[in-house]
């Protein structure tokens, strides 16, 4: 695989369990190239668990992630990890640091890690974090975990990607008190209280539940666990929360819900990509200012 | 520097090896490397050689970068070309940087390191080091 493989090389290779054809793999969906892929692997698709993780800044997400990785290798399962980082809007480079806290698992064979920059996409997620979690399910890897940016409060396209949703909260933060206030609050499936070593971790708790009480649960109720990732305390209280969860939508059917949001995100997702670019090329190619915005506007989109 | 989906920004592991804790050089040149419009992933300190290459074969990075100011610079990175070698990830673009005299510089450069930066390196000879040699990596691999 020393020159450009092609798509065919690539896929005879991936289908043999290369890594590195996965990590190509991943990188020509990041170039936009990856749809031929994406196309060939997509009937092996649907076999992964899927976790997603999300929560502020420095919270222990990637902590988390690390004992989650453990957690599912002591029940002998493979795992990928796609972990996002926000890119610089000013140089476009990005400084992708998830990696530090899961560098017990770098050399584990049936462990995948991948650190994406968001590269200005919105929603907390990169625009081709869909496709790496598509091609991961395929490769085989049983559990794969997401992880989010660190969010502010809107931040909710993860819960369309993800089979399960795990919402991180620290004490003793007021971002985590925004959040909590914020729509991120309705995307979680299990709540996570880390930092249990911080002494308003109890304080958390009961703002998390006097908030749950304030709204409609018709079906699953999310669950709160406390951990203190650092340790690896509470992960194997999270890791349960997470199946039943799963077996909660296995059992209510709600996981085909769960895989149609995610299919709908996914084609939302491409169909935006294609739709700015045609209107990049609609705006450069029609340069008329004779007429007011709104009409300009109009007549691009009608002649879509 | 146009970030739109068909030009990726080059993608380059910054790594510390063995037990040296220096770790302000590396992230200097993390820093910098970023700021001149590629996707860096650090690794954090005390990584092992297969850590490293296993690293950049996932991340599908077109360069490594290793930092030692420890004095194990002959023994450390000898083992990661070795280990490229064996992973038959020789496309990867592997240079480093830190305390190491010009003679032992000189040596790793014939054992396949592609370039030695020094204290005092200025960080656009390195961005522009970057660029170059990574930039051909990509054109190559794609
Ligand atoms: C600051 C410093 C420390 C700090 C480190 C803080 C930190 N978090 O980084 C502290 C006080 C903790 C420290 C501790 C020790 N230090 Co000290 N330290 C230094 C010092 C004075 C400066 C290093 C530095 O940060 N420079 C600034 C950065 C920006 O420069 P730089 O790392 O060299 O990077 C430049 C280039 O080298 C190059 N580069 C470096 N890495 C990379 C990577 C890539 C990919 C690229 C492209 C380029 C590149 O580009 C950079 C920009 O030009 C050096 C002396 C010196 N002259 O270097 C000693 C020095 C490195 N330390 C030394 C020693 C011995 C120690 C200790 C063992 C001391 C002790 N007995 O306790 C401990 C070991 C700690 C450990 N766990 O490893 C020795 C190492 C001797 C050797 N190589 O054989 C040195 C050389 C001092 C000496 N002359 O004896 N140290
Ligand atoms: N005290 C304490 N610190 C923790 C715990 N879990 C993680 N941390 C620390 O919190 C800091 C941030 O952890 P990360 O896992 O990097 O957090 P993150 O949410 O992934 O951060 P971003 O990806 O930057 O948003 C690190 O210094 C961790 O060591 C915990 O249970 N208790
Ligand atoms: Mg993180």
């Amino acid at each position: 695989m020393k020159s450009q493989a092609s798509d065919a090389e690539l896929l005879r290779d991936f289908d043999r369990g290369s890594q590195r054809a996965l990590a190509r793999a991943i990188s020509r969906a990041e170039s936009g190239r990856g749809g031929e892929l994406v196309r060939a692997l997509y009937p092996k698709t649907g076999r992964a668990m899927t976790i997603g993780l999300t929560g502020p800044p420095g919270v222990g997400k990637s902590t988390l992630a690390s004992g989650l990785v453990r957690k599912a290798r002591a029940l002998r399962r493979s795992v990928g990890v796609v972990s996002v980082d926000p890119s610089s809007p000013f140089s476009h480079g990005a400084l992708l640091g998830d990696r530090i806290r899961l560098n017990e698992h770098f050399t584990d064979e049936r462990v995948f890690i991948r650190s994406m920059a968001s590269r200005g996409h919105l929603g907390g997620l990169a625009g081709a974090t869909g496709d790496a979690v598509l091609m991961m399910d395929a490769f085989g890897l049983d559990v794969v975990l997401i992880e989010t940016v660190g969010v502010g409060q809107s931040e909710v396209a993860i819960a369309e990607l993800a089979q399960t949703t795990l919402v991180a909260l620290q004490p003793g933060s007021g971002d985590s008190i925004q959040v909590l206030k914020a729509g991120i609050m309705e995307i979680a499936d299990v709540f996570v209280v880390n930092k249990a070593d911080h002494p308003m971790a109890n304080q958390l708790r009961r703002e998390i539940r006097s908030m749950m009480e304030m709204l409609q649960w018709p079906g699953w109720v999310p669950e709160l666990v406390t951990t203190q990732a650092l340790a690896g305390d509470g992960i194997d209280d999270l890791w349960a929360a997470v199946e039943r969860h799963v077996a909660y939508l296995n059992e209510t059917g709600e996981i085909e819900q769960r895989r149609r949001e995610a299919f709908i995100h996914q084609v939302r997702q491409l169909a935006l990509g294609q739709l700015e670019r045609r209107l990049d090329h609609a705006l450069r190619e029609d340069a008329r200012d004779d007429v007011d915005p709104y009409e300009a506007a109009d007549r691009i989109l009608s002649s879509f | 520097m146009k970030n739109t989906v068909n030009d990726r920004p080059l993608r380059v592991v910054i790594a510390k090896a063995g037990l040296d804790g220096h770790d302000r050089g590396a992230k200097v040149i993390a820093r910098a490397l970023r700021d001149a419009g590629m996707e860096v992933v650090y690794t954090g300190l005390f990584q092992t050689p297969e850590q490293i290459v296993q690293t950049a074969i996932q991340e599908d990075a077109d360069g490594i970068g290793l930092s030692i100011l420890s004095g194990a610079h002959m023994t450390l990175f000898p083992l990661v070309v070795e280990q490229l070698r064996a992973q038959d990830a020789g496309d990867i673009v592997f240079f480093g940087g830190g305390t190491i005299p010009a003679e032992d510089a000189q040596q790793l450069r014939e054992l396949g390191v592609r370039e030695i930066f020094t204290p005092g390196a200025p960080l656009q000879d390195i961005i522009d080091f970057v660029r170059r040699e990574c930039g051909k990596r990509r054109a190559l691999v794609g």
